[in-house]
């Protein structure tokens, strides 16, 4: 047990990281597919098992370092090195909050998957991509420095647009795909070239130890301009999001949950970077207000082009990138207010939470929606919502969580989404009205499309085409029921979660020299 | 003189870049975007390696060290590292651009596109 505490961070990546190359070896041979599926399942148990051993370890005892190769995992500094020279992974309860969100959604969507999948040509290369993505995702959210950062970036986006283009035989998949590898390339090398003038000027690597050695020249502004813009990309923040609908639309049911929670990671990197790496430095204001300005552009931009879609998912997807700017709007003004103590008391510091805990919620309910959307396409073969109707008769299931997600997203109580909306409105309407009131109208527009397709969909006169649909098969109602679970237990109990693993995460965010003393603690 | 010697790498790779962001954003055939990608790479690994260039310094290998500073060899590690990475994106884009052209018959961007609005 003790072991598992200690070496938790490592296995954490390491495990997924095997396991997507021990699939394809399970998967060959006549009982390979049913071999595999217990097998994905029992290594995904046991990494959800040590993730939770970790949450509760970070919980305990605070900020945890792991060094590799050290004599112990513990050591960040050698005996007479001032500077930390080793790769280390830097666990605090930001990260592990990520960690949570990331393993639960891939949880749900591996046992989605598993009758989802049933039955297709490749699928072991598919579990072996959604096992990479799974370990790239906690690999950047526990990463201490920039340049696994980097690589880890990659990984991701190698893994993700091999899920988003699985389908090769259609046209579209292939180009959301595409798509998506161009942009993350492009972002990724961004962010590479930003690490090498960090390096040319304090020739470390560790996020720690940059920030502390932290000189704010003119090379770290265009370092810093250089990785918001990648990671504003890898976001789909407004004006840079046109890859997200596309990418979003056509990945499989499975894959669309994990990519989305991995650009989620992308907007973890950008705080990680502006709060811990630039914090104390940085005009915290100005930053403050591109990142509420990208946030309303978002929100705006993104729930303007939803509205008249008709294909379900790329409806779905511009709300992600709507929904994406509750986040950046809620820690944008947890930014502005940073370098003041009592604004930053007032209203700064529950924005923030607000943004954060609306990461959770909205990847959750996301997650579900689009697996509902997935759910109807595998039955009915169209995404189409102008070719659906009276679905409600037939998939009573699936209906019932496409309305658990839409209230969530809507942000209807008691469901998880009005509880971080509550919280964003009430703290923006202290810093300006006018983006909370922008808020709001986005909400009710939200609302209203999705009560379109709801009618649309489900409801109306059965059509004779559908009158032989059946419900999805079980696994995939409780990979889906498994996320609604967690909706609603969001939405009943916020207080209870916003304490215990929203507020710590927001803490270690302001909390920057607690994440440097972690690793230079005693250098002067 | 020596100066603008000195810094020879660093406007090579700028140029590199430069000229990458043009094909990136305003060529159409496919292919070639791919190479602007390779080439962004190609600029940025050229920018790493060039920082990691000390006057005078010695390779960092220690049962046979000439009198003298040892160079860190960091840069040298992130660059290979990036170009190994580089190889597989530049080998998944491919993959789909072949995709791509035998269900589209096309690899211009304008005309084998399918996914709008």
């Amino acid at each position: 047990m003790d072991f598992l505490v200690t070496h938790a961070p490592i296995l954490i990546v390491a495990l997924p990281l095997v396991a997507a190359f021990v699939i394809p070896l399970i998967s060959i041979g006549r009982a390979g597919d049913r071999g595999r599926d217990i097998f994905s399942l029992a290594v995904f148990a046991f990494i959800a098992f040590l993730v939770a051993i970790l949450v509760q370890n970070v919980h305990t005892v605070g900020i945890r370092v792991y060094t590799f190769g050290a004599t112990a995992p513990e050591l960040a500094l050698p005996h007479g090195y001032m500077v930390p020279v080793r790769i280390i992974f830097e666990v605090d309860s930001m990260s592990i909050f990520m960690g949570i969100i990331v393993t639960t959604v891939a949880l749900a969507a591996l046992i989605y998957s598993l009758h989802f999948m049933k039955g297709q040509t490749g699928q072991a290369r598919f579990y072996s991509l959604m096992f990479l993505l799974y370990a790239a995702m906690m690999g950047l959210a526990f990463t201490g420095d920039m340049f696994n950062l980097f690589v880890f970036l990659e990984i991701a986006s190698i893994a993700g647009a091999g899920l988003a283009a699985y389908r090769t035989n259609m046209a579209e998949a292939v180009e959301g795909g595409f798509k998506y590898i161009v942009i993350s390339a492009i972002s990724a090398l961004l962010v590479l070239f930003a690490i090498g003038i960090l390096y040319a000027q304090y020739n470390v690597l560790s996020i720690a130890a940059i920030a502390h050695y932290m000189q704010y020249t003119t090379l770290d502004m265009i370092a810093l301009g250089l990785l918001a813009g990648a990671f504003v990309i890898k976001l789909a923040g407004a004006p840079l999001h046109m890859w997200a609908p596309d990418t979003y639309t056509v990945a499989p049911a499975g894959a669309t949950p994990i990519i989305l929670a991995a650009s989620y990671m992308s907007m973890y990197a950008l705080y990680r970077v502006t709060f811990t790496m630039y914090g104390g430095q940085i005009d915290t204001t100005a930053i403050g207000w591109i990142v509420i300005i990208v946030g309303v552009l978002s929100m705006f931009i993104g729930v303007m082009m939803a509205v008249h879609q008709t294909d379900i998912k790329r409806m779905m997807a511009y709300h992600a990138i709507s929904q994406g700017g509750y986040m950046l709007l809620g820690v944008g003004v947890g930014l502005a207010v940073l370098a003041d103590p009592v604004a930053l008391a007032n209203y700064g510091r529950d924005a923030m939470t607000g943004g954060i805990f609306h990461i959770i919620n909205h990847v959750f309910y996301k997650a579900l929606l689009f697996m509902t959307a997935e759910a109807i396409f595998f039955r009915i073969g169209t995404r189409d919502t102008n070719k659906m109707g009276g679905l409600a008769r037939n998939m009573k299931w699936t209906t019932a969580f496409y309305v658990i997600g839409a209230l969530a997203i809507s942000g209807i109580p008691p469901f998880n989404g009005f509880a971080s909306k509550l919280l964003i409105y009430e703290t923006v309407l202290k810093f300006s009205p006018v983006l909370s009131v922008i808020a709001m109208f986005v909400s009710l527009v939200t609302l209203a499309s999705f009560a379109k397709v709801f009618y649309a969909a489900f409801t109306g006169p059965e059509l004779p085409a559908f009158r032989e649909v059946r419900e999805v098969p079980k696994s995939m109602i409780i990979g889906m029921s498994i996320l609604a679970a967690c909706i609603i237990f969001l939405g009943l109990f916020p207080g209870l979660v916003v304490d215990n693993i929203v507020a710590p995460a927001t803490n270690a965010l302001i909390d920057q020299a607690g994440y440097i003393n972690a690793v230079m603690g005693a250098v002067p | 003189m020596e100066h603008v010697a000195g810094n020879f790498p660093f406007v090579a790779s700028a140029l590199l870049i430069g000229i990458a962001f043009y094909i990136i954003l305003f060529k159409r055939n496919l292919i070639k975007l791919i190479m602007g990608i390779a080439m962004m790479s190609s600029g940025v690994n050229l920018f790493i390696v060039a920082l990691g260039y000390r006057t005078g310094g010695n390779a960092p290998i220690y049962t046979d060290v000439p009198p003298g500073p040892m160079v860190l060899s960091v840069p040298q590690a992130l660059t290979l590292t990036s170009i190994v990475i580089n190889v597989a994106v530049l080998a998944l884009m491919l993959t789909m651009v072949i995709h791509t052209y035998r269900l589209t018959g096309d690899i211009d961007s304008e005309k084998s596109r399918k996914l709008k609005g």
